[in-house]
């Protein structure tokens, strides 16, 4: 709703559509710099070997290479939390692990150049699964990690990252439980995001030493403040092009980076280095997996009273943010249960599979997906209503958690059993639920069930960001934010909120390019932190600044400044609004005048998306279809609803819902190799098979900033797997407690294969 | 594939033709057949020549194996995936890619366009170009398509942002129809 704002909360077209409809909109592959090479990658056939021995002469006698990169060459740099992962190492981890590097002047020569680097491989036995990788005697993928489990010690810039949620007293929680439930739960498919627009970066390094980075990011500035110590505090200017999708994985992998600033600094000309899509799917990123072993403790009123437990996180080969997920993830399963005994514990493996990052859901999607099952046995013991039991649970003002930082925070936020009730109806939860393990409707083969997850984050307040508005004599605006542009239209969005404060159009009102070098500090778009936390430092600037644009028209037009009113570039006395001055007769034409904000970390504030849903499985072939998904939130003012309505049907793209169904990425034991990575192997949801969607999105004011909105757009993948799981459970009758729930485990579960 | 360019190649010695011909968005390019810069090699995808030799970058690459409907572009009247099409089997063929859909001497956009654009048919906006090819492929065709043949025609169409729903509407408002059961 508008609420009597001039664009707040009104559809307006995204700042840069017909940039996107014309093809003009430039992403990192439109992009070629004068003198440019082109990089690629050599790429491990094994899981897990040692490189013996190396031999580049003939690559680099080929024509128009220029560099050919081995671990004995390499510039090494290295990252990870602990360092772990390195430019280029003697060691290969997983099948598409890095061997060398090679620059030339065309893809094409470059390609053909690494046809001609002979390797010889000490072949090592691999460990695919994360229980496996614990045991005593299983392949080490790193001397440093014994039983390959990163170390728990507490990580430097975070001393107390939450990597355990432990309070109170489970064993009195549990004997003051009514009913207790136990069991496992996995959700290691290990899907695949699969952004249409492959990794790229270009890489230059300047005379002087200083490093320009393009990158296809949808955080441009993460990969200046995290590549900085890593490359031994380069000067490094970031750049951010159009972003091609990321879903969260097109932060900052320092793994291309630092293979294309390697080649860059070698060659001393740019680097464009883009993966193919065998490589995207092979060799970048995927979701972490996670398998929980839980007991849950529960009151027939449904409150929770203990949960204890064991959490595996796989983090693949190299897991650049597998700390910060855990502890994102434990937070989110805090704000989800009001429960005041709690001995859950985490810990993060490393296998020979792809490596892992950040995606879309952050840990939280896939610690609920695992966990949330094994909490519907308790919810069916005690005979309740997962909806009145999400509403009674969910954390409420003046409930507290511990978040990502290890710091316990009470919430400030709305009361989300509204959204979830409005949600339920909308579904028709009520008519369609008919109990655990009862089918909603039965006819012939084909039985149909219900199903419903929650997910929420108190990210969308995370870390810090600054802006800069400045105002300009011919009466406009620009924002200076470091924002990229992935998908969300927060560029957009950041224009609407300035344009509100001053008052203008919002074609006067444009943003900077993500460049580093033009804006101040932005942690980047992660966590739906935009609407929140960029948004706060902009409408602080924008507010700034025109407090200091009315100072200077206060004596030009004799009036006290708070009796001051501006509309469209010209600035008037309230009780005279016939006499307008043009914003350029105060400040003069040789004069901007800028604003500064700035937002600092403010957990308290948590998110909240339920997701309902309808599947119809035959019994026969045990084809599931889902039909229908209601989406329920309340985000205290919507921005734009074409943006946020777009980023909630999101939930069935990016390794979100249809990672219950058919996403994932089959392994060959055998050689260690995806055996679906391509596009048409692996199944994606096609405009054929949409499901009736709706979403039910509530405007409870929440205080945040002036306008009272916080983000909700990343998490719409998360609730949605485990409610699959339940509808599916309901309408077949059996519990099925492993994704994805593919035909043959459905037949499996009835007893019929 | 390589059955196709094996074809390509002696169809192109048998005539002993130094180049090919090919008519983008109105423009005639004559594209001399070699190895050089500038040239168009035996190898190249039609999605290569666009992209690579003409600078239309519009058209995207993103499987490169003709799984996702990215680099989908208008031949002859009939969608083809360019990252699967050899450009010496366009010879004389007339193209249209999403560069040509604007009018450049008015700015007018093709209503198509406006109606992604009004209705926010996007999000990373990656694979729209392909999408309004294959939707316009089929208006041109079909001038008032049901949803039915809306989803059929964009089926080939990889999209991970989910912006379907807010596509099949853009189609319809620029179809002319605005019913929702096709």
């Amino acid at each position: 709703m508008a609420r009597g704002y001039r664009h707040i909360g009104k559809a307006t077209p995204r700042k840069d559509a017909r940039a996107i409809v014309t093809g003009k909109a430039p992403y990192i592959d439109d992009i070629r710099l004068t003198g440019m090479l082109f990089g690629k990658v050599l790429r491990s056939p094994h899981a897990h070997a040692v490189i013996k021995n190396i031999e580049t002469t003939r690559a680099e006698k080929l024509p128009g290479v220029k560099a050919v990169l081995t671990y004995k060459n390499v510039p090494q740099w290295n990252w990870g939390l602990p360092r772990h992962e390195s430019t280029l190492d003697s060691k290969v981890r997983y099948v598409g692990d890095s061997v060398a590097l090679v620059a030339a002047e065309t893809a094409e020569i470059a390609e053909a150049a690494l046809e001609l680097i002979d390797v010889e491989y000490e072949v090592l036995p691999p460990v695919y699964d994360a229980q496996e990788a614990m045991k005593p005697g299983a392949p080490q993928l790193f001397t440093q990690f014994p039983n390959n489990t990163l170390p728990p010690d507490p990580i430097k810039i975070d001393p107390k990252l939450l990597q355990h949620v432990v309070m109170g007293d489970v064993e009195k929680g549990f004997a003051e439980a009514d009913f207790v439930a136990e069991g496992s739960c996995s959700y290691e498919n290990f899907p695949h995001p699969l952004p249409p627009e492959p990794p790229g970066v270009i890489a230059e390094w300047g005379e002087l030493g200083e490093l320009t980075l393009y990158v296809a990011s949808q955080s441009a500035a993460m990969n200046k403040y995290t590549a900085q110590p890593v490359l031994g505090l380069a000067d490094i200017r970031v750049i951010g092009t159009q972003c091609g999708g990321s879903y969260g994985t097109k932060n900052a992998n320092l793994r291309p980076l630092t293979q294309a600033a390697a080649l860059a600094k070698v060659t001393r000309r740019p680097v464009f280095l883009y993966y193919n899509k065998v490589e995207h799917f092979e060799a970048y990123t995927v979701r972490l997996a996670s398998r929980i072993d839980i007991k849950v403790g529960i009151k027939k009123d449904g409150m929770v009273t203990a949960v204890s437990g064991e959490w595996i996180v796989g983090g693949g080969a190299y897991t650049e943010s597998g700390k910060y997920q855990i502890a994102v993830g434990l937070g989110e399963t805090m704000v989800l249960l009001r429960c005041p005994n709690w001995n859950l514990r985490s810990k993060l493996i490393c296998t020979n599979r792809i490596p892992t990052g950040v995606v879309r859901g952050f840990g939280g999607q896939e610690l609920e997906c695992a966990w949330l099952p094994v909490l519907s046995i308790a919810m069916e013991k005690a005979g309740l209503d997962p909806v009145e039991f999400f509403k009674k649970n969910y954390a409420k003002a003046g409930d507290g958690y511990f978040w990502r930082d290890g710091n316990w925070w009470v919430c400030r936020g709305v009361d989300y059993s509204k959204a979830m009730q409005k949600g339920a109806e909308v579904f028709g939860w009520k008519d369609k639920w008919k109990g655990w393990g009862v089918p909603t409707s039965i006819e012939g083969n084909k039985r149909r069930g219900v199903g419903v997850g929650v997910h929420g984050n108190a990210d969308v307040g995370e870390d810090d960001s600054e802006a800069w508005v400045k105002l300009s004599p011919d009466g406009r605006a620009i924002v200076h934010a470091c924002v990229s542009e992935s998908g969300p239209g927060q560029r957009s969005s950041l224009c609407k909120m300035a344009a509100e404060v001053l008052n203008l159009p919002l074609d006067r009102v444009n943003i900077t390019p993500p460049d580093t070098h033009v804006n101040p500090f932005e942690f980047g778009l992660v966590g739906s932190r935009g609407t929140f936390t960029v948004g706060s430092a902009v409408i602080q600037a924008a507010e700034d600044a025109l407090r200091k644009l009315l100072e200077l028209a206060a004596p030009v037009l004799g009036a006290r400044l708070e009796d001051l009113e501006t509309e469209d570039g010209l600035i008037y006395v309230r009780d005279k609004p016939e006499r307008k001055v043009p914003w350029r007769k105060v400040m003069g034409i040789a004069r901007t005048v800028t604003g500064l904000g700035r937002f600092e970390t403010d957990f308290s504030l948590p998110s909240c998306l339920m997701q309902f849903v309808e599947v119809e499985v035959d019994i026969e072939t045990g084809k599931t279809d889902l039909l229908r998904v209601v989406s329920a939130t309340d985000c205290g003012q919507i921005i734009d609803p074409l943006v946020l309505n777009g980023q909630l049907h999101g939930s069935l793209g990016a390794a979100g819902i249809d990672t219950a169904l058919y996403e994932e990425t089959i392994l060959d034991k055998n050689t260690g190799r995806v055996l679906n990575g391509n596009m048409l192997d692996y199944k994606w949801r096609t405009f054929l098979d949409l499901p009736q969607t709706q979403n039910v999105i509530l405007e409870t004011p929440i205080p945040s900033h002036r306008f009272h909105a916080i983000g909700i757009g990343e998490i719409a993948t998360s609730p949605g797997p485990s409610a699959v799981l339940m509808a599916i459970s309901n309408a077949i009758g059996k519990r099925i407690l492993d994704y994805p729930v593919t035909a043959s485990k459905i037949l499996k579960a009835l007893g019929k294969i | 594939m390589e059955g196709d360019s094996k074809v390509t190649i002696r169809r192109v010695k048998d005539s002993q033709k130094g180049s090919i011909s090919l008519t983008v968005n109105g423009w005639l390019y004559e594209l001399a057949v070699g190895d050089k810069p500038g040239e168009v090699a035996p190898s190249h995808t039609l999605a290569h020549t666009l992209r690579e030799t003409l600078r239309l970058t519009g058209t995207k690459i993103s499987c490169d194996h003709g799984a996702c409907g990215a680099c989908t572009v208008i031949m002859d009247g009939e969608t083809v995936l360019s990252c699967i099409t050899l450009t010496m089997d366009c010879d004389g063929k007339s193209i249209t890619t999403i560069e040509g859909l604007e009018d450049l001497e008015t700015g007018q956009l093709h209503p198509l366009q406006q109606a992604f654009i009004d209705n926010t048919a996007f999000q990373c906006g990656f694979c729209t170009p392909g999408i309004i090819m294959s939707a316009k492929a089929l208006l041109d065709e079909d001038p008032s398509p049901t949803e039915e043949a809306i989803k059929q025609a964009l089926s080939g169409n990889y999209c991970r942002c989910i912006s379907h729903y807010e596509v099949i509407k853009a189609v319809k408002e620029a179809s002319g129809r605005s019913d929702t059961n096709g």
